[in-house]
């Protein structure tokens, strides 16, 4: 019998597993809490920085991921994220814990009008016509009709959140944790709705999409309403970024914002929600990691040259190492000590 | 079907593919980066890395250490030879005992040109590195993003590498300055010359239309005065994004206009040109210094339709063949020929840029003494008088004051003779 594939989330029928599960994830909390406390200040902003980028890389696994759409224009519903909460900030003069939600919800709103039309295509098709997005959006905000509110150029500068526990959490604290708590909600919608029906529609989707049609599934309304989501958690993410970096300008959205959620998400595990805590830790912390080690041997000045080719051979070593991403590789560890616990032999052995 | 191919999801080969050629698309654009040889490495070791006491963060008894971001990749990172031949100049300074005793140790970080990175390369030189101030990082968009916090933090944002205005504001920003001339100052500059030698000129203006190419117009605006509705009589921009200018060119002559001020960036620059000559029309020619690369405007666009063309300029061209005897010029060449790293061609004006921004520095450290707090060192960049640089063109020197913080204010103006820019007439300041 050909087994359904199951996505990683959705636990097995064994009550050993799901326990298992539950310590990793208490470990996980316990460290994400704990982790301010005995950060420096630049580690906390870099560790905010990466819970932005988780949101930002699970809209993209939820579209190309789970339901099979390719998508290289997350980083222009990042940017229209980004611009709603500035436009708010200043214009609106709303507090910026208001506007994650607002920017969420406009970018679903353009996502699922972009996705009606453009989820006729398939494979690369979409993918290029997404990727003209990412390239066109910068462009539009540099528009004269709408300078007023995005400051053309110049983007728009906006102040830090201040923490309103000043004695116990000071500003950089309290951004992380206000920015955890929206990745915390955000991930478990997501957890849940891949458990359910909509999930299962949307595995469907990927996997046979005809088939998916003629067991029901209204194809062209889902793929919608998928590329809405996935917009939405991009917006929430661009939102967060424009608290987190106090600015907004066209340049901060180029095409390689969304080149960035691609990595991300095929490192993390495409097809993976805890993967993308892995891929978002992987394009905020990776480069500058290869550089430091280029610079570990100050004698071998060729080193420095090649910071970039490395990270390039870096990721093409992970794609061939682990297809499945980081969530990929976690996941068959655990199943390999599953069966040797059980004393059976691993599931599928290495060639032995 | 195995269960190890649970991840792979039916899209994950062409993904695969796809990741490699957003790569290879990536790294086109990125061209030539990293440091080389005489980049800045951050060659703290554990001893050094934070130490300094409270008054004078980054300072010790034996170095100074700064910080900066500059594009070594992405769309902007020819201008990061600007940070490279910095780093060299402080290499050389350092091994012959650095500045009153103490070495500097600059810290240079990628930004890609992007904003957001920028931010968070500056927490870390402020946070994690603590240098005492940051020196020259490039662009207007980075500098935008990191000048709040820098401000808040009361860290100098010292001689930022941008032409925008905006810099000199200390009544705001008082922990920002800028360096070089800003495109107002260019603009105001052409406006005195045309004002002073062709009062009668009916004057057409060719821009890019964001905030490079509206500066260009606001000089003008003050350099005029209550004259520049009657000097200038149209006005025509174009987006970044055009495939040409042809249409605004033509709608410029077709105006009457016997002078043009053209403010686009290099490509821009090489198509007014063509145009410009293709259509016969002879004005009086007056293009932004951002865009009179003999390599990337005029020679595409041809020598001898180049030939006439006016310029500002502050820095002295290694290429210029006047400068051959140019005592200036001569210190920095042989300076050059040692120690430049082997990937900075020494006649870029970027490296001559970099060159005259470290020997600043140097003046502001010098002066600071043994004071080299961050308040002094704000303190004594605010109080250089009369500064001379040998690659600054003779005349031009670095006066900042309380209420200055617009360290290079003159110009002189070249023209290009078909072979090269000749300079001529007075050494001009702004209005």
């Amino acid at each position: 019998m050909t087994p359904v594939r199951p996505t990683a989330e959705i636990a097995g029928p064994t009550g050993r597993r799901i326990s298992g599960r539950m310590w990793w994830l208490v470990a996980l909390l316990v460290a994400v809490v704990a982790a301010p406390f005995v950060l420096s200040s630049y580690h906390i902003f870099q560790a905010t920085q990466i819970v932005v980028y988780a949101i930002a890389v699970l809209g993209f696994n939820l579209l190309t991921g789970f339901s099979g759409q390719i998508s290289l224009g997350n980083g222009a519903f990042y940017a229209i994220g980004a611009y709603v909460a500035a436009v708010l900030m200043t214009h609106a003069n709303l507090p910026y814990w208001a506007t994650p939600p607002i920017a969420g919800a406009v970018c679903f709103g353009v996502g699922f009008l972009f996705g009606r039309s453009a989820t006729r295509l398939e494979g690369l098709y979409l993918a290029l016509a997404t990727f003209g997005l990412a390239i066109a959006l910068p462009q539009i905000l540099k528009l004269d009709a709408i300078e007023h509110w995005t400051g053309g150029s110049q983007g728009v500068v906006l102040s830090k959140p201040a923490s309103p526990l000043g004695g116990l959490l000071d500003d950089d604290r309290w951004l992380y944790f206000f920015c955890l708590a929206v990745a915390a909600v955000l991930f478990t919608v997501a957890w849940n709705v891949m458990r359910g029906r909509t999930g299962r529609a949307m595995i469907a989707l990927r996997d046979h999409a005809i088939a998916a049609g003629t067991m029901g599934i209204h194809v062209p309304s889902y793929k919608a309403r998928v590329f809405g989501v996935s917009a939405m958690y991009t917006g929430v993410a661009g939102a967060l970024s424009a608290l987190v970096a106090g600015f907004v300008a066209p340049d901060s959205f180029t095409f390689l914002v969304s080149i960035a959620f691609l990595i991300g998400g095929v490192v993390g595990g495409v097809a993976s929600i805890f993967g993308a805590l892995f891929g978002a830790a992987f394009i905020e912390l990776v480069p500058d990691l290869t550089k430091q080690v280029s610079e570990l041997w100050p004698s071998w000045h060729w080193l420095a040259d090649v910071q970039w080719p490395a990270y390039g051979v870096l990721l093409i070593i992970t794609m061939m190492v682990m297809p499945g991403g980081l969530a990929g590789l976690v996941y068959s560890v655990q199943l390999r000590l599953a069966a040797r616990a059980r004393g059976a032999q691993p599931p599928h052995s290495p060639r032995s | 079907m195995s269960k190890r191919n649970w991840f792979i999801v039916p899209t994950a080969p062409r993904l695969a593919a796809l990741t490699g050629v957003c790569l290879i698309l990536a790294a086109g654009c990125e061209k030539k980066k990293a440091d080389g040889e005489g980049g800045a490495k951050p060659a703290a070791t554990a001893a050094d890395k934070g130490a300094g006491d409270a008054a004078m963060p980054g300072v010790t008894a034996t170095e100074i250490k700064i910080g900066q971001t500059m594009p070594y990749s992405g769309p902007a990172s020819s201008y990061s030879v600007i940070g490279k031949t910095e780093a060299a100049y402080f290499k050389w300074l350092n091994d012959k005992g650095g500045v009153n005793g103490r070495k500097i140790n600059l810290i240079s970080l990628d930004d890609g040109y992007s904003p957001p990175k920028a931010v968070e390369q500056i927490h870390k030189l402020v946070e994690n590195e603590g240098v005492a101030f940051t020196f020259n990082t490039l662009g207007t968009p980075s500098n935008t993003a990191i000048q709040k916090y820098l401000n808040d933090k009361k860290v100098p944002q010292l001689f930022v590498a941008t032409g925008a205005d905006k810099w000199g504001d200390p009544e705001h920003f008082p922990w920002t300055m800028g360096w070089q001339p800003s495109y107002r100052t260019e603009a105001q500059i052409y406006a005195k010359y045309i004002m002073k030698e062709k009062p009668a000129a009916k004057m057409c203006v060719l821009y890019q239309n964001d905030d490079f190419g509206k500066d260009y117009v606001k000089g003008l605006q003050e350099g005029f005065g209550d004259q520049y509705d009657k000097v200038v009589i149209k006005t025509a921009s174009y987006e970044a994004s055009d495939p040409t200018i042809d249409s605004q060119v033509v709608t410029l002559q077709g105006a009457g206009c016997d002078t043009l001020l053209a403010a686009p960036i290099p490509k821009f620059g090489a198509q007014t040109i063509r145009k410009v000559a293709d259509l016969g029309w002879k004005p009086l020619f007056f293009m932004s210094n951002v865009s009179v690369s003999l390599t990337a405007v005029l020679k595409p666009a041809g020598l001898d339709k180049s030939t006439g063309i006016i310029t500002g300029s502050y820095l002295k061209d290694p290429s210029d063949p006047s400068m051959a005897n140019d005592p200036g010029m001569k210190e920095y060449l042989a300076w050059a020929k040692q120690n430049m790293p082997s990937d900075v061609d020494a006649t870029d004006l970027n490296a001559v840029y970099g060159y005259g921004a470290a020997m600043s520095l140097v003046q502001v450290l010098t002066a600071c003494g043994n004071d080299l707090s961050r308040a002094n060192v704000m303190k004594q960049a605010a109080s250089l008088s009369h500064v001379k640089v040998p690659v600054l063109i003779e005349g031009i020197d670095i006066s900042t004051g309380a209420t200055d913080f617009r360290p290079i204010q003159q110009m002189q103006l070249r023209r290009f003779n078909g072979t090269n820019f000749e300079t001529f007439g007075e050494v001009m300041a702004g209005s």
